[in-house]
C-alpha cells in the first residue's frame, strides 16, 4: 500500500522543470491549487489539464510514473464523484427508485473529481521534479519572507527534510514488521473492518517505538555536527533564480489570468456545463 | 620510556594530548527515588595521543558508549574532566569547538544521516559552523574521495549499503576537520563485506591521513592493528595494553565475558594441556610457526 504514493519520491531526469529554482515551482504550484479553487467552468479546466500537461512532457517524467501517485486516491476520487452526483438537488435528469441525478449534480461530480485529480498530481509532479532538498530549501525561503511564520522557518523546512529522508527507511520498516508478525502468525487480511483495523496495532506500536528512538539518536548525531538550529549556518547550495524562472513566472502569470478570466465569459453550451 | 608515551606518533601543537580524562565519573539520573543509580562509570582515566589508534572493548552496558558522549559533551560528567586538545567539556562554550575537533560516529548507519542526498549530508557539519558555499563544495568533493565514495555523490541514503551509509557518515565527520574521531561500534550493525570496507576506511585515515582515532567496538579482531586497547568492565578500565598485551590475557577476558581471537585463545587451551607456547599468538600464521617450530 505504502510503495504506491509517489508524493515525495524524487525521479531525476534533469529536465527544464527539474532544473527551476524550487522557490518557483513551490509559488507555481500553490498558484496553481489556488486557481483550481478559482475555476468553475470547462475551458478553465481545459487550460488547467493543458498546463499540468505542459509541465509533465517537459518534466520528462514517464505519464505512467505520475498517474501512479493518484492510484491510493481512486477510492476517494471515486467517492467523490459519487456522492457528488446523486447528492446534490437540482433540475433532475435521471430517476430510478430513490437515486437521482440532478444536471448540478453531474457538473459539480466532474468538477470536484477533476479538481482533486489535478490537485494531486500538480503537487506530485512537484515533488517528482523537485529533490527533497530543494524543496525544503525552497519552503524554507519561501517562508522566512513571511512576517508571521518567519521565525519558524528553519525548523519547519528542517522537520520536512528529515521526515523526507526518513520516509523510505520507515516504510522499509514497516514491511520488514508486517513480515516479522506475519510470520508470527498475525492476520492482515481477513476480518471486517474493525478486526483489520485492530490487527495494525501490532504493526504501528513497533514501528512508532522504534521512531522514537530513531528521531534520539539522529537528534544526538545532529548535536555532535554542529547542529544549532538556523542561526549562522551557510548552504551548500545557495538559491538563485535564472532565466527559466523568469519564464516559468510569465507562464504562470498568462496561465492564471486565462483561468480567471475564463469565469466570466458566457458559454454557448447548454448541458450539463453552463 | 613508560606505556603511555611509547605509542606517542605526533606531537599536537599544543603539547596537549588529543583526549585527556581524569577521574571520571557518571551515573545515569533514576526517575525512582528509592533505586539506586548505578555507576555507568567510575573513576576512568585515559589519554589519547595525536595519531594513535586506541581501542576500546567491553561487553554491553560496561560504559563504553557512555564514555564517548562525555567526550562529545553530549553528557556532562558527574565528577572528573575530560578534555579534548585541552578544551574541557563542561564547558559550554568550547561545546561547538570540542565537537569539531573530536568527530563522533555512531552505530545505526541510517540513524546520523540527515539528509536525503549524500553530498548535503555530507555538507550538514560544515553549513552549521557557517562555510562558504564555495569552500562547502571543495570539500565535500575531498571527503568523498577519501572514503572511496565519490561515486554516489548525488545517491540517496537508503539506495547505500550499512557499510557505504557509515562510509558516508565518516566523511560527513572528516569534513569538519577533526583531529580526532570517535567510533562508537561503527560496525555493529553491518555484515562482514560492510565490517570489512568501514575498517579499511578507518584503518586509513590513521595509517595514511594521521587521524587519531578512538574505536569502541565488540569485534577483537578490528583491534588487532590498534596502537592500544582499553578493556571496559563495569563502567572502569581494567586493562590497558598492546593488542598482544591483552589478547594474551584470555583468563581475564573471559572472566568479563569477552570473546578473544580464535588462535590466542587456542593458543591458551593448547597451553593449559601442557604445550609449551607463546601467549601472545593471534593469526593463523603465528600458531603454524609456533606449533611447527
Ligand atoms: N539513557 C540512559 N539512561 C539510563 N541508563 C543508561 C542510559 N544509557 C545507558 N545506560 C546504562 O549505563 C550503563 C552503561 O551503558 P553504555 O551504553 O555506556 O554501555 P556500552 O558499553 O556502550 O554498551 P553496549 O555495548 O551495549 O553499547 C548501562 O548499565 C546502561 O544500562
Ligand atoms: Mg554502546
Amino acid at each position: 500500500m505504502f510503495k504506491d504514493i509517489t508524493l515525495g519520491q524524487y525521479y531525476p531526469t534533469g529536465s527544464v522543470i527539474h532544473r527551476l529554482d524550487p522557490r518557483t515551482k513551490i509559488n507555481f504550484t500553490f498558484a496553481y491549487i489556488i486557481l483550481l479553487f478559482v475555476v468553475n467552468n470547462p475551458v478553465g479546466y481545459l487550460i488547467a489539464i493543458g498546463i499540468l500537461a505542459l509541465v509533465i512532457a517537459l518534466s520528462k517524467i514517464p505519464f505512467v510514473y505520475v498517474a501512479r501517485g493518484l492510484k491510493p486516491l481512486i477510492f476517494i476520487v471515486v467517492l467523490t464523484f459519487v456522492l457528488n452526483m446523486f447528492m446534490t438537488p437540482g433540475q433532475v435528469l435521471w430517476q430510478w427508485k430513490f437515486l437521482h441525478i440532478s444536471r448540478q449534480g453531474l457538473k459539480l461530480s466532474i468538477f470536484m473529481s477533476l479538481r482533486l485529480v489535478l490537485l494531486v498530481t500538480g503537487t506530485s509532479i512537484m515533488t517528482l521534479a523537485t529533490s527533497p532538498m530543494d524543496l525544503t530549501d525552497g519552503m524554507e525561503a519561501d517562508m522566512s519572507v513571511i512576517p508571521g511564520i518567519k521565525r519558524f522557518a528553519h525548523d519547519l523546512a528542517m522537520m520536512m527534510s528529515i521526515a523526507l529522508r526518513f520516509i523510505p527507511t520507515l516504510m522499509e520498516e514497516t514491511d520488514k514488521i508486517i513480515k516479522a508478525q506475519k510470520a508470527r502468525g498475525a492476520d492482515f487480511e481477513t476480518g471486517n473492518l474493525i478486526e483489520r483495523a485492530k490487527a495494525l496495532i501490532p504493526i504501528l506500536v513497533p514501528l512508532f517505538v522504534s521512531a522514537f528512538r530513531r528521531a534520539d539518536e539522529l537528534a544526538t548525531a545532529m548535536e555532535a555536527r554542529c547542529y544549532r538550529g538556523g542561526a549562522g549556518r551557510t548552504r551548500m547550495y545557495v538559491l538563485s533564480y535564472q532565466k527559466a524562472d523568469t519564464i516559468a513566472y510569465v507562464v504562470l502569470a498568462a496561465t492564471a489570468a486565462a483561468m480567471i478570466l475564463s469565469r466570466f465569459i458566457s458559454y454557448p453550451w447548454p448541458f450539463p456545463f453552463n | 620510556m613508560n606505556e603511555q608515551t611509547a605509542y606517542i606518533k605526533h606531537q599536537s601543537p599544543s603539547g596537549e594530548p588529543i583526549i585527556r580524562v581524569e577521574n571520571l565519573s557518571y551515573a545515569y539520573p533514576v526517575e525512582d527515588e528509592n533505586q539506586e543509580p548505578k555507576q555507568a562509570l567510575s573513576d576512568i582515566n585515559l589519554t589519547v595521543n595525536p595519531g594513535e589508534f586506541v581501542g576500546i572493548i567491553g561487553h554491553n552496558g560496561s560504559g563504553k558508549s557512555t564514555l564517548s558522549k562525555i567526550l562529545n559533551g553530549i553528557i556532562v560528567p558527574d565528577s572528573g574532566d575530560a578534555w579534548i586538545e585541552g578544551m574541557n567539556t563542561k564547558d559550554a562554550e568550547k561545546i561547538w569547538d570540542i565537537r569539531k575537533t573530536a568527530g563522533m560516529v555512531f552505530q545505526n548507519p541510517d540513524n546520523q544521516l540527515v539528509s536525503s542526498v549524500v553530498e548535503t549530508d555530507v555538507a550538514f557539519g560544515m553549513e552549521n559552523l557557517g562555510v562558504p558555499s564555495d569552500k562547502i563544495k571543495e570539500k565535500v568533493t575531498e571527503v568523498l574521495d577519501m572514503v572511496g565514495m565519490s561515486d554516489y555523490r548525488k545517491a540517496r541514503p537508503h539506495q547505500l549499503s550499512g557499510g557505504q551509509k557509515q562510509r558516508i557518515a565518516i566523511a560527513g565527520i572528516l569534513a569538519m576537520k577533526p583531529d580526532c574521531i570517535i567510533f562508537d561500534e561503527p560496525t555493529a550493525m553491518l555484515d562482514p563485506n560492510g565490517r570489512g570496507e568501514v575498517m579499511k576506511t578507518i584503518l586509513d585515515l590513521n595509517r595514511n591521513h594521521g587521524m587519531t582515532v578512538l574505536h569502541i567496538t565488540h569485534y577483537m579482531s578490528e583491534l588487532v592493528n590498534a596502537d592500544r586497547i582499553v578493556v571496559m568492565d563495569n563502567g572502569k578500565i581494567v586493562a590497558v595494553g598492546t593488542p598482544r598485551e591483552i589478547f594474551s590475557k584470555v583468563a581475564m577476558l573471559k572472566k568479563i565475558g569477552l570473546d578473544v581471537p580464535q588462535m590466542t585463545e587456542l593458543a591458551y587451551l593448547l597451553r593449559q594441556d601442557g604445550y609449551d607456547l607463546p601467549q601472545d599468538i593471534l593469526t593463523i600464521r603465528e600458531m603454524v610457526e609456533a606449533l611447527c617450530h
